[in-house]
């Protein structure tokens, strides 16, 4: 909502600036987000007449102008302006005017002598642009100071309102809150009332009586085609951001600003029969005044006659049926729709209109008539023209129920004690009915209200009067309880530690990524489409962290990294058949150099090992089993499922090498992703005893089949359960020289203990047999000397 | 005696003329060897008179003693000179660089959550968490924001389906953690939210922590007094003051919107207002016995702010060089 101060200040005029008039609207929740002045901070300019206009001597471009600008004798002064001419009155700048950046002195242009300068809507700051001077009106008084002239001691302001403050949608209605606020007497315009002639008015059917509860119509003829809107009315509409369309169109779109009612004018002549308000047929469609053409659904109330629809009920009006240069007569419409049947419509066609806008949120059902005479008044004084009678329908308009309101509880609710009187003087400044019943108040809202339905919407209101800023910020007393501390479940950031301690960096990446991430990394997976992305690389949701993770590898890589390893904890997100799972993930990508490059270490690129040791470390001392397995998107023989404690919980592996290509990536990361919730499920510790005999360690080195794996044999030998042996462990692997190429040597160190005896050298050699002759039986190991 | 007196001072020379242990060792055995010097001496003293044997025999023990003596100091002379060597030997360069691997860090985003989590739980504050993906129910209706309402373009909302959005903030939470709780209620719930916008200031997701407070007096004062600590806390500063303007949210009232001093003038930097009566009717909560507010704060602001970042999409460009300065 932009509007003239001064326009304000006619209506309410509080003595404080404009600075803090501002502030007062701002911290009564109506935020001004901009206060411009509506034109340059300049003096000394002054209505000029321009009397002769002759050619420059020495410059073709120039004129020497003979100027009244009412100082007794006139002024010569040169001008470069295409438009001036004898008889135009313009702004003209005296010597010693101050305009921004430099001031008028006498000068010499080219030879002539120049006692002034004649003014262009841009060197006053009133515009960006301009051609040429600003032709003032033939009957601007010559002398007078531009600034009381064109009302430029003014400054626009401009609301960001919230939906709730319908009401303030209007000149008049922020009047009579600058009025509650300040306590300053408020002026409204008085309406004369218009002598009505006897008309023929089309008759108004109104078939959807709760979408348009009230519907009024006026007929006006004999207008005058060439009326001009007068330019104070002009000057007002600018200042709010309206342009100037024509007499008829400008007062209906005045009477909406200074009321708040939308209104609208259809041209008489294109009117065929009585006049329908009803709920669209499906299928119909309307051409609207912006040459756009819809299709209307069956929820959009319109407004028709016997030929067919001519607007959008509160939206916007038909082209076919507007006032156009040639209209002698209207129809003038002033309805109160009911937010209801028009709200969530026009954004539906992609439209926002000032109509719109209010009717959406709530239009005084109560000023229907006062607005349509208000426009009736001015019309038949700009345009002419003979006001015919008012027509009415009406149906059941919203009641407003009394809201009780407790001053005990108000002061409850916002921490402050509120007397009886402080509450009956808001409640009078705000011009709300009710009646005093002691410990409550029956509070009955407004016409003009629609956002007043509880008690604590009233409060809200005695909170505004009395000012947020004045509330104080009080510590909150309570019981005080401890929290939970659950110890069988770790924190999340403890998985994120976990990982920054092992050298990668977490990022966060978009939730939504690019349809082909997904085809690529996830081919099996129908990923979850947003009905409107942001961007078409934007347009699905993930299913898996990867695509985020290779695109911040991608892009790093373009930054001349050489070593990226990145994490990120955040939820993925799958369709089923009840609606969407949203699993929280961890993953992970490592690229490049195991370590970073430095002395005493050989440059090696990190590898699956290097990875799968991190996430042994992020479960520890839970232990991950890792199983050979095949994911579309890794290298089919670098690629492990990951699970814990019986369950399949994510991947690890190498990217395939397709996709290396794919993403254009000078060599493969190791990726990984896991179930993040799993992870954070840890036992509560117990106690056991620490025996005091002496632990037994024996190697055991076995020559089994390459393909074998490792795990298998480490699950055997602890199935076997042998009395004493408390851990098996891997500590070599050896390929090569001494042994068959179709063979590997596998060595394992044993570790036995009891905590009532040491073993003697019997019992751990049959120990050794036991696993020896379990590892011969079932993997064919022969065991190495 | 003479003859002992220079076999000493020989003893004493040769000891101190050796650089090797070995060497060492080897005189050793000459002097006082089971053949050596000294065990000759005494084989000689049978060859003198009785009377005369225990003054020299005792003369000769008292020279074998001056040599073990020469003797043991040479040997930790020697010792000492062996490790010194040894330690010179295996000196280090220490201003070389510690091997190994490096450490990573947090997003600052993440960072910034810790530390807003880490104030609120310090009064008893419980984290809740909820979807992303969320029904039209949860995120808008439940919130008292029905279909059609104006505050529903406010929100700039990702549709997913016809019952689906993208949370458009994190206050659906809210609605999730009372339904299955009584009052006293205190929680904050950190997390993702999404609208359809983008440019320095916005970013179609970023994140939002809500906090909720039911209890039986918990009111708009109170609510004044968490938001000014916090952000006193936050900031580390306790001259940080907090400015309340009426605003509107359908599902607070009194609303409000918060702004924090900063520099000579204020900012805007979240949403708040006492639950309204509409949503604690949702989730059965009677809201004439119990009242509270809400708010919701914009993470991103708060780390901008915080870490001196001027341009929100850097939070997201996951640019290793941005991120790495918050390690």
């Amino acid at each position: 909502m932009k509007f003239s101060e001064q326009w304000l200040r006619s209506y309410v005029n509080p003595p404080m600036d404009s600075a803090a008039l501002s502030h007062l609207l701002t911290m009564a929740g109506l935020e001004v987000e901009a206060m411009e002045p509506v034109a340059a901070d300049f003096s000394g300019i002054v209505v000029g007449h321009v009397l002769t206009v002759a050619p420059h001597p020495d410059a073709d471009r120039l004129r020497v102008c003979e100027v009244d600008a009412g100082t007794g004798a006139p002024l010569q002064i040169v001008c470069g302006a295409a438009n001036v001419s004898a008889g135009v009155r313009v702004p003209c700048a005296m010597v010693g005017a101050k305009l921004p950046g430099f001031e008028i002195k006498k000068a010499k242009l080219r030879g002539v002598e120049s006692l002034g300068m004649l003014c262009s809507a841009r060197e006053l700051g009133m515009a960006e642009e301009a051609d040429g001077l600003l032709l003032l009106a033939a009957d601007a008084p010559v002398g007078r100071d531009i600034r009381e002239y064109l009302g430029l001691n003014d400054k626009i302001f401009t609301l960001k309102l919230t939906p709730n403050r319908s009401d303030c949608l209007s000149l008049m209605g922020i009047a009579r809150e600058v009025a509650a606020l300040t306590g300053s007497e408020l002026h409204l315009p008085v309406v004369p009332a218009v002598a009505k002639t006897a008309q023929a008015t089309p008759a108004i059917r109104v078939a959807a009586g709760a979408a348009c509860p009230r519907y009024c119509g006026q007929v006006i003829s004999g207008l005058r085609p060439d009326a001009q809107t007068p330019p104070w009315m002009v000057e007002r509409l600018l200042r709010s951001g309206v342009r100037s369309l024509g007499a008829v169109v400008d007062i209906t779109n005045y009477v909406m600003l200074e009321t708040g009612q939308p209104l609208h004018a259809f041209d008489l002549a294109k009117l065929t029969g009585a006049i329908d308000v009803r709920m669209a047929h499906a299928g119909e469609s309307l051409t609207l005044l912006n040459e756009q053409t819809i299709k209307l659904d069956d929820d959009m109330l319109v407004i028709a006659d016997q030929a067919g629809v001519l607007a959008l009920a509160g939206i916007m009006g038909g082209a076919a049926s507007g006032v156009g240069a040639d209209t002698t007569g209207i129809f003038l419409e002033s309805a109160f729709f009911h937010p209801d049947y028009i709200a969530g419509r026009a954004r539906r066609l992609g439209l926002s209109t000032d109509a719109s806008h209010r009717f959406e949120r709530g239009v005084d059902y109560a000023a229907t008539q006062a607005a349509l005479a208000r426009a009736a008044q001015l019309i038949v004084e700009i345009c002419g023209g003979n006001a015919g009678v008012v027509s009415e329908v009406m149906h059941e308009l919203p009641e407003r129920a009394a809201i009780r309101l407790r001053p005990e509880r108000a002061g409850k609710l916002l921490g402050v004690a509120f007397s009886r009187e402080e509450v009956a003087e808001w409640l009078r400044r705000l011009q709300f009915d009710y009646v005093d019943e002691g410990a409550v108040f029956r509070v009955t809202p407004p016409s003009y209200r629609f956002d007043l339905t509880i008690e604590s919407d009233l409060i809200e209101e005695l909170a505004r009067l009395y000012g947020y800023d004045n509330i104080p910020a009080i510590a909150p007393v309570a019981d005080l309880t401890m929290l939970p501390q659950p110890e069988r479940q770790r924190p999340l950031d403890r998985l994120r530690d976990i990982l920054v301690a092992r050298d990668y960096q977490e990022v966060i990446t978009y939730s939504f990524v690019d349809a082909a991430w997904e085809a690529a990394l996830a081919p099996g997976v129908q990923p979850i489409a947003l009905k409107n992305p942001i961007a078409s690389q934007m347009g699905v949701m993930r299913s898996t962290l990867w695509g985020g993770l290779i695109d911040v590898l991608k892009s790093n890589l373009n930054r001349r990294q050489t070593r990226v390893r990145v994490t990120e904890i955040g939820n993925c997100f799958l369709a089923n058949d009840a609606g969407y799972d949203q699993p929280l993930r961890i993953g992970g990508l490592a690229f490049g150099g195991a370590v970073p490059e430095q002395w005493g270490e050989s440059a090696r690129d990190v590898d699956f090992y290097d990875v799968k040791a991190d996430l042994e470390a992020l479960c520890w001392p839970k232990v991950l089993k890792f199983a050979a397995a095949r994911h579309v998107a890794l290298h089919p023989g670098q690629c492990a499922s990951v699970s814990l404690d019986g369950e399949h919980i994510g991947w690890l592996g190498v990217l395939h090498p397709a996709l290396v290509q794919q993403w254009d990536l000078p060599s493969a990361p190791v990726l990984f992703e896991l179930a993040a919730v799993p992870l954070l499920h840890r036992d509560v510790p117990l106690h056991a005893e620490i025996s005091r005999f002496q632990a037994v360690r024996r190697d055991l080195a076995v020559l089994v089949n390459q393909e074998v794996e490792v795990q298998t044999l480490l699950d055997a030998m602890q199935s076997a359960r042998i009395a004493g042996v408390t851990e098996i462990a891997l500590f070599d692997v050896y390929r090569g020289k001494g042994i068959d190429s179709d063979k590997k040597s596998l060595a394992f160190r044993v570790s036995m203990q009891d905590n009532q005896k040491t073993f003697t050298d019997s019992e751990v050699d049959a120990a050794m047999t036991h696993l020896t002759e379990l590892l011969q039986q079932q993997f064919n190991a022969q065991l190495r000397s | 005696m003479e003859n002992l007196e220079h076999i000493v001072a020989n003893a004493q020379a040769e000891f101190a003329a050796v650089t090797q242990a070995v060497e060492l060792e080897q005189i050793k055995a000459r002097y006082l060897g089971k053949t050596g010097l000294m065990t000759e001496q005494m084989k000689q003293l049978g060859k003198l008179p009785a009377e005369q044997r225990p003054a020299a025999g005792s003369l000769i023990n008292q020279a074998k003693e001056q040599i073990q003596t020469a003797l043991e100091a040479r040997r930790a002379a020697l010792k000492e000179a062996e490790l010194a060597s040894r330690l010179a030997s295996e000196t280090l360069d220490v201003t070389l660089p510690g091997r190994g691997t490096a450490m990573g860090g947090l997003h600052p985003v993440t960072r910034t959550l810790a530390r807003i989590e880490a104030i609120f739980r310090s009064i008893g504050f419980e984290v809740a968490q909820g979807p992303e993906i969320e029904t039209d129910f949860y995120n808008f209706t439940a919130l008292n924001i029905p279909e059609n309402h104006p505050a529903r373009a406010m929100h700039d909302t990702f549709y997913i389906d016809d019952q689906h959005v993208l949370r458009t903030h994190t206050s659906p939470v809210q609605v999730h953690y009372m339904e299955s709780r009584t009052p006293p209620l205190k929680i904050i719930a950190p997390g993702r939210v999404y609208r359809v916008d983008s440019d320095a200031t916005h970013s179609p997701m970023f994140h939002q922590v809500e906090g909720l407070w039911i209890d039986e007096a918990i009111s708009f004062a109170n609510l004044k007094g968490v938001v000014q600590d916090f952000l006193q806390r936050f900031f580390e500063r306790d001259d940080l003051k907090v400015r309340f303007r009426p605003s509107f949210f359908p599902f607070t009232e009194p609303s409000a919107e918060m702004d924090m001093s900063w520099g000579d003038g204020w900012l805007e930097i979240g949403g708040c207002g006492m639950v309204h009566p509409n949503v604690l009717g949702h989730v059965n909560v009677d809201s004439e016995k119990y009242m509270g507010f809400a708010f919701g704060l914009g993470v991103e602001r708060l780390a901008m702010l915080r870490y001196g970042v001027d341009d929100l999409r850097l939070f997201f460009s996951n640019d290793l060089r941005f991120l790495k300065q918050f390690n």
